[in-house]
């Protein structure tokens, strides 16, 4: 998860000021980005090195299919097909023949080298304005050849942030639970893979039950409600050392985890006697405190990214509704009254926006209101969803989504989906079982 | 009798045999397993000793127990009283139209509520654990009103 420190990044050329092109991210993918992503050239000694350690043929090639993939599941980018492509990629990397571009309707053009150099992947790419016929951007990386797919990645991010002026979300993880089996008797798995679904390892064997991983925001612990004994309690697993432990020494079952913003604390629910409160527990010296004290059910907690204000689900007025509070459990405010009922809110990552789940009407919507209650917009609906996790930019959901079963009891089915702020771009994440309860990394490389 | 009389009674009759197919096509579609949004059936029902069922249902969102559900915590109390060397467990589980960690916690509480029914008569509650499972284990895997009916309850199982 430390692999940040391993990536070597250089600025070929000074930015260009004047960019012509740029996309809009506040209106949707109405009308996508043409844009062409060339193959990475790279020469024939260093393709053979890289066939031999990576086993892929052409990893200049491959590396550009990563970045095509993230362009297009974006919804902001149409990545053009290859086919059309006139000019050779190492010719075009070093001056880009911008009429063969314009041609094929291309907007904007991504181009780059791959070397073998010292055992090491050295990648450099370039954003081209077809239009302008100007270089945007360049720059060059370095780093072990078996990140080569998250180079694809950066290169996204940094193509990303160039032409929509915000940061990226695609060098990042999704932990998840995978599930498998009966729907009366689930068998559930924690699971990491990178956000395009590549890469993907299960942390846990499926021994226990384990529910609603959520990551630090360094990446490197996750915390997560787990079975283990049938002693359901929050756990904090080290992703790279694989070492559990269980957070705090509460006599009944502790659930709902987060982690603070600065990563200190883990906020949680506790339930004893049927009533379930807020508590927090300092990491460091092991302090608890007890947030909420009210005899209804209050769960779901979720800081705000300055780590001042908890939003969190509570029925004290008689049903779920969400609520906001001050970190230290003064002020409480409810800040739902729509109809229905409310659910898992979370805080966006910029602040300015509370996702949540809702039911009405016996259906359930994924949608996203301000912090104060007001502006309500449900982006999605369907039989069964929940559980939204923003992308670290704010831009993006990832929630889950089961199937309604038939007369028979048969056909469940749980699977990631993702949604753009907009309401636009509605897509299935692919994984390799069922799927739910999914948490966005921050950016890995940051 | 004047014809306006007979016309009268007939018209009576007819609204009552109306009102009593009414009855009859309602109590069809629930075929007598649901009342008040309460399971009554015995489809997943096992005994902790015979005459004694081991689960209570619930109403949607509610943990609020029915006379029926008393009825059976009784039984239950009284088996336990009789049975001293055991403990059990009671699962409280809800129905998968709600978030997952409301669940949870509404789930603790049903399983509380018929904890608490059992000390009332006496039971003592180092006999009695408690153990949500929320919406993680339905016994119905349906998605319609009688399967979430069933799956919404509390269950004492032994615990030795």
């Amino acid at each position: 998860m430390l692999l940040r420190y391993f990536f070597i990044l250089i600025v070929l050329l000074p930015l260009k000021a004047f960019a012509l092109i740029e996309v809009d991210i506040t209106r949707g993918n109405l009308n996508p980005l043409p844009v062409a992503v060339s193959p990475l050239s790279i020469d024939e000694e260093s393709r053979e090195s890289f066939k031999k350690i990576l086993k892929k043929e052409n990893i200049g090639s491959e590396i550009a299919i990563v970045v095509e993939n993230n362009l297009k599941q974006s919804g902001l980018f149409n990545p053009l097909n290859k086919d059309a492509f006139l000019q050779k990629p190492d010719i075009a990397n070093l001056k880009p023949r911008f009429e063969d571009w314009n041609l094929i309707k291309a907007q904007a053009l991504i181009t780059g080298k791959v070397t073998f150099v010292d055992k090491k992947l050295r990648v450099e790419f370039r954003l081209w304005d077809v239009l302008a016929g100007k270089e945007m951007m360049a720059l060059a990386f370095t780093t072990v050849p078996s990140n080569w797919r998250r180079v694809g990645h950066i290169i996204t991010d940094k193509v990303y942030e160039r032409l929509t002026g915000e940061t990226g979300y695609f060098d990042t993880r999704i932990i998840y639970v995978a599930e498998e089996g009966l729907k009366t008797n689930r068998i559930k798995k924690l699971a990491i893979m990178d956000q395009d679904g590549f890469n993907n390892k299960f942390l846990t064997l499926g021994n226990e039950l384990v529910l609603t991983p959520r990551f630090s925001p360094t990446n490197q612990m996750v915390t997560y409600l787990s079975y283990f004994k049938n002693l359901p309690r929050v756990y904090l697993l080290d992703i790279e050392t694989g070492m559990q432990e269980v957070v705090g020494d509460f006599p009944g079952m502790t659930f709902a985890p987060r982690f603070s913003p600065d990563g200190k604390k883990i906020i949680m629910s506790f339930a004893k006697d049927g009533n379930s409160d807020i508590y927090t527990m300092d990491l460091e010296n092991r302090i608890v405190e007890r947030i909420t004290n009210h005899p209804s059910i209050d769960t779901s907690p979720s800081f705000s990214p300055d780590g001042k204000f908890i939003t969190f689900n509570s029925d004290r007025s008689g049903y779920q509704q969400i609520y906001v509070m001050n970190s230290n459990g003064k002020n409480v405010k409810r800040i739902t009254f729509g109809n229905g009922l409310y659910g898992t809110p979370v805080w966006s990552p910029r602040g300015d926006l509370i996702a949540f789940t809702k039911l009405h009407k016996g259906k359930f919507y994924i949608g996203v209101m301000r912090t104060d209650g007001t502006g309500e917009r449900l982006l999605t609906e369907n039989f069964y969803q929940e559980a939204p996790s923003w992308s670290p930019n704010g831009r993006v959901l990832i929630f889950y989504r089961e199937t309604k079963t038939n007369s028979k009891g048969e056909g469940f089915s749980a699977k990631l989906w993702s949604i753009d702020l907009t309401g636009y771009n509605e897509k299935m994440v692919e994984t390799m079982t069922d799927a739910s309860d999914p948490s966005w990394s921050s950016l890995l490389n940051n | 009798m004047n014809l306006s009389k007979i016309l009268k009674n007939g018209i009576l009759v007819l609204i009552a045999s109306l009102v009593l197919s009414a009855c009859a096509t309602q109590k069809k579609t629930t075929t007598g397993q649901i009342q008040s949004d309460v399971y009554t059936g015995s489809d997943s029902v096992e005994y902790l000793a015979s005459g004694v069922p081991d689960r209570v249902f619930f109403a949607t969102n509610e943990t609020v127990l029915t006379t029926a559900s008393r009825e059976t915590l009784r039984k239950q109390a009284g088996w336990l009283r009789k049975n001293s060397k055991f403990s059990v467990v009671l699962e409280g589980h809800a129905d998968e139209r709600g978030t997952r960690e409301y669940n949870l916690a509404l789930g603790e509480r049903r399983a509380n509520s018929a904890k608490d029914y059992l000390m009332t008569y006496g039971i003592s509650s180092d006999r009695i654990s408690v153990l949500s499972y929320g919406k993680e284990r339905p016994v119905d895997s349906g998605s319609n009103p009688l399967a979430w009916s069933k799956n919404r309850r509390s269950v004492t199982v032994k615990a030795n």
